[in-house]
């Protein structure tokens, strides 16, 4: 043979090795931008990836359909699917928009018999989708549903009477329709797989009798998180029954007879030595709280999201939480509770501070700018914040951003729409300036306050890894998002309601949005003219309008444009329009 | 606007305040109406009429009034003022409504309990709805947004500044979060008396020989040491007298027992009653036992508590 031919025989020969080998190696593979990149290698790399791939991330049900996954690959266990666009969360989508579950269950039925573990965020639910789940999979081992609805506790029932090999249930914050407690009385008495169970969010009361002999029976069980219908009294009872738990949600934490239930919830904390997070006490006053000292010296995570805790309180609470990472709180700490977070933890990363009363615009309760300086003086390491005030300026935000250089998490929200820097009376443009200027490492943030189009000047130009960006109430022209979608070379997820942008704006991302996850703009000046033109030059973009009753018939109320390889939608509901 | 000059012998004056500019037009009430005139006849005011007790819009007379405007004006927050040397003093009108009086500005009267013009001074209640908070300027109206307002038209809600009426989905808090906060509220009305709650932990504090009562927030405080010299400060225009004599009461380093020592050693005694409706001596009991425990309290003359102090003792005992 030739000498060129040899050399290439030698190659091939020298660069391949077994299907086998490789595949082995790639089940190591667990992230899933990591299995992305492998499989754009070759084709033998894309096939052997495909058949070690055993968890799917989907992460825009509609971007794909059931068998384009099922078809590409054969041998999955674990799905996670997300559906409706975030904004759902907070009403801004239409009830029955869609990302229902049922025609992947069914796919899933044909084609992942051996299905064990279903994750879904923001998805539609039914109780027949659940009781279909329940009786498909004999192996399912694991369902997490956060902020999805359509579903009730009846359908809960059906997976605890029927999944024999649960490990895993976790009902997060969804809409769903809490008929009866009586769910968690359909677990058989045989039953002890459980190693996770979160029923917080669930307001009805469940058998608490049942509930003692499920967490007896289920030796593994590491994380439970109960429903605030379940006593301070009661919980020792659980406590001691469950000593390998690692993550607590406790229920309410109101004691109702003082002396006597004290030294037993006492007892039961000091033998939980193992907790890394902590959540629930709703209802917690300043006599209860002490009984959890003991627990807190290996906490990490605190979610006190529900504790209406004054600033003393959580002051005396952080004493004991030497290696607190996460931390979410109410604003009832006020800045005197974020000083005492400043001065006790240096190790945090995360901090998340929810309104007490969003809606109350007269209240001088809350945390305000001084506090967020206190935390960033203190906690060096910070990394994500999300932060609801009603003041804010300039200056504080360049200063706490200078003291934190590693935020990759920002969202900043000060609740009153289109408010200044309350010191100066300017825009907060030069707050976000110096976030994005100071924090290289930004992926995500969310801005608020008065801002014009030179926020998103700043933010296109220096938020080099800025992944996800979220507006509202802000900018003063088409230029502003013409500058984010210009820059921001990495911008995956791009969520705007009530701005001044318009046709030219959305028309300048022509090239970006199919390097895009998703785009949602809603009640700004977008019209439907212009959605046309949009889906007309972009063919591969799903462009959906969402009308609204009433509305003017050439705006286009609620915009959602994403990319996708399954066509457009064939489950739209009347008032989506796929243009 | 009628000028102050004399007052009655709980020092209310007989100007009316303006009324604040934004939530009612000050044409449709009529204040003079709702002044009290007990027993100053021939004043000299101008504005008066006469000098006999006049009956407000409503008909009612005006010693309900005066009741009633007590009572509510305790609900009020409000900034003491003095009435310098006279030993009685006046309390001003509630934050906000500042009356433009001849004097400089310092005296006013309660709003009427009327407070909306209309028949009916049931309750009270619409005074307790119009008051903004204790006195602090509210931010909401200061702020008018310079950029155009990218709202469509049919959001006319937002198209106001002042309204601020909410808005879909804003600010951006999910649903449970929010329905949990409504079902649990961490905050506690006013009308339950020291409700044991996670939130908020008002008592009404009251003092002898004051006509109004104050409320604090026990959890505001973590020991006796921080509530008393609270309740110094909120108190000292009718200490005034007693303070003098110890010297000018210290802002930092006050001791412990400080307001004990204060009271012990002028004419008042802290005292508080507890859930079983027995009344206490303050001090005694820890901290977070007496918080839990506290319903009201009240500065009680020493001549009052005699014999409270053996009392407390014994109760003490048998509870531990």
């Amino acid at each position: 043979m030739d000498p060129e031919r040899k050399k290439v025989v030698e190659h091939v020969a020298v660069s391949t090795f077994p299907d086998e080998v490789l595949e082995r190696v790639l089940v190591q593979l667990k992230s899933h931008k990591d299995r992305s990149s492998v499989s754009l290698v070759c084709h033998s790399w894309y096939d052997a990836e495909r058949f070690s791939r055993t968890h799917v991330f989907i992460a825009n049900c509609y971007s794909v359909t059931p068998e384009i996954v099922s078809r590409r690959f054969p041998n999955i266990r674990s799905v996670s699917l997300k559906g409706k666009p975030r904004f759902s969360d907070f009403n801004l989508v239409p009830p029955n928009w869609g990302a229902n579950i049922r025609s992947w269950l069914v796919m899933f039925a044909a084609k992942y018999p051996f299905l064990e573990e279903l994750r879904l965020k923001r998805m539609t639910v039914t109780d027949e989708s659940l009781e279909f789940l329940a009786l498909s999979f004999p192996n399912f081992k694991a369902l997490s549903l956060l902020s999805c609805d359509g579903f009730s506790t009846d359908g809960l029932a059906a997976i605890a009477t029927h999944c024999k090999n649960l490990a895993e249930l976790d009902i997060q914050e969804n809409d769903l329709n809490d008929k009866s407690g009586s769910w968690l009385s359909c677990f058989p008495e045989n039953f002890s797989s459980l190693e996770v169970l979160n029923f917080a969010n669930l307001s009805n009361d469940v058998n608490f009798e049942a509930l003692e002999r499920l967490v007896s029976r289920c030796k593994s069980l590491k994380v439970l998180k109960v429903n605030r219908n379940i006593t301070l009294e009661q919980l020792p009872r659980l406590l001691i029954r469950a000593p390998l738990l690692t993550e607590l949600g406790t229920g309410s934490f109101l004691q109702e007879h003082p002396a006597c239930q004290y030294s037993e919830l006492e007892n039961a904390f000091n033998k939980c030595m193992n907790l890394n997070t902590l959540s629930g006490l709703s209802e917690v006053t300043a006599l209860s709280l002490p009984a959890l000292y003991p627990a807190c010296a290996n906490l990490t995570f605190m979610n006190l999201s529900c504790a209406a805790l004054q600033s003393g309180e959580l002051a005396k609470l952080l004493v004991h939480c030497p290696c607190l990472r996460r931390l979410w709180v109410l604003d009832t700490v006020e800045d005197k509770g974020l000083e005492a977070v400043g001065s006790n933890c240096p190790l945090l990363e995360e901090l998340r501070v929810f309104p007490t009363d969003p809606f109350d615009e007269d209240t001088f309760h809350g945390v305000t700018e001084s506090g967020f300086i206190a935390v960033s003086y203190g906690c060096r390491r910070l990394s994500y914040v999300l932060y609801f005030c009603r003041q804010m300026t300039n200056a504080a935000v360049a200063t706490i951003v200078q003291n934190c250089p590693d935020f990759t998490h920002f969202r900043l929200c000060i609740m009153n729409p289109w408010q200044p820097d309350y010191q100066t009376n300017e825009p907060m443009d030069e707050a976000f300036c110096a976030v994005v200027k100071s924090c290289t490492k930004l992926q995500r943030l969310a801005v608020s306050g008065l801002l014009t189009d030179l926020t998103f000047e700043y933010i296109g130009k220096y938020a080099k890894n800025l992944e996800t960006l979220s507006v509202a109430f802000a900018g003063s022209s088409d230029w502003g998002m013409q500058c984010v979608l210009g820059g921001c070379p990495k911008l995956r997820k791009l969520e705007i309601r009530d701005c001044p942008f318009g046709n030219a704006a959305l028309l300048s991302g022509l090239d970006k949005y199919e390097s895009m996850r998703s785009l949602w703009m809603s009640d700004c000046k977008v019209t439907m003219n212009g959605c046309r033109v949009l889906a007309k030059e972009m063919p591969r973009l799903n462009v959906e309008v969402i009308k609204v009753d009433g509305s003017n018939e050439s705006q286009a109320d609620k915009v959602y444009v994403y990319r996708s390889v399954a066509g457009p939608r064939t489950d739209a509901p009347p008032f989506v329009l796929t243009l | 606007m009628s000028v102050p000059l004399e007052h009655d012998y709980i020092g209310l004056s007989e100007a009316s305040p303006s009324m604040e500019g934004s939530e009612r037009s000050s044409g449709g009430l009529n204040l003079k109406a709702t002044e009290l005139r007990l027993g100053l006849p021939g004043s000299g005011s101008p504005e008066r009429e006469n000098g006999a007790v006049t009956e407000d819009r409503a008909g009612y007379p005006l010693g309900m009034l005066k009741s009633l405007l007590v009572v509510s004006g305790a609900k009020r927050g409000f900034s003491d003022a003095i009435d310098g040397g006279s030993g009685k003093w006046v309390f001003s009108g509630s934050g906000g409504s500042e009356a433009e009086l001849g004097k400089g500005g310092n005296l006013f009267s309660p709003r009427g309990v009327n407070g909306s013009g209309k028949g009916g001074l049931g309750g009270g209640s619409d005074c307790a709805n119009q008051n903004p908070g204790l006195g602090v300027p509210v931010l909401k109206d200061g702020v008018v947004p310079q950029s155009p307002k990218p709202l469509q038209e049919k959001k006319s809600q937002l198209s106001a500044p002042a309204a601020k009426a909410q808005v879909v989905g804003w600010p951006p808090i999910r649903s449970f979060r929010k329905n949990s906060m409504a079902t649990h509220p961490p905050k506690n009305n006013d009308d339950s008396e020291g409700k044991f709650g996670s939130g908020c932990l008002y008592v009404k504090v009251s003092m002898d020989g004051a006509p109004y009562l104050r409320k604090v927030d026990l959890k505001n405080y973590g020991s006796y040491r921080e509530l008393s010299s609270a309740l110094e400060k909120m108190f000292s225009c009718f200490t005034i007298g007693q303070c003098g004599s110890h010297g000018v009461p210290s802002r930092d380093g006050l001791s412990e027992s400080r307001l004990m020592d204060l009271l012990h050693g002028s004419e008042y005694v802290l005292t508080y009653e507890d859930k079983d409706g027995d009344w206490m001596l303050v001090g005694d009991v820890p901290w977070e036992m007496f918080t839990y425990s506290c319903k009201r309290m009240r500065i009680m003359k020493s001549s009052e508590a005699i014999g409270l102090a053996p009392r407390a003792m014994e109760k003490c005992k048998s509870r531990n």
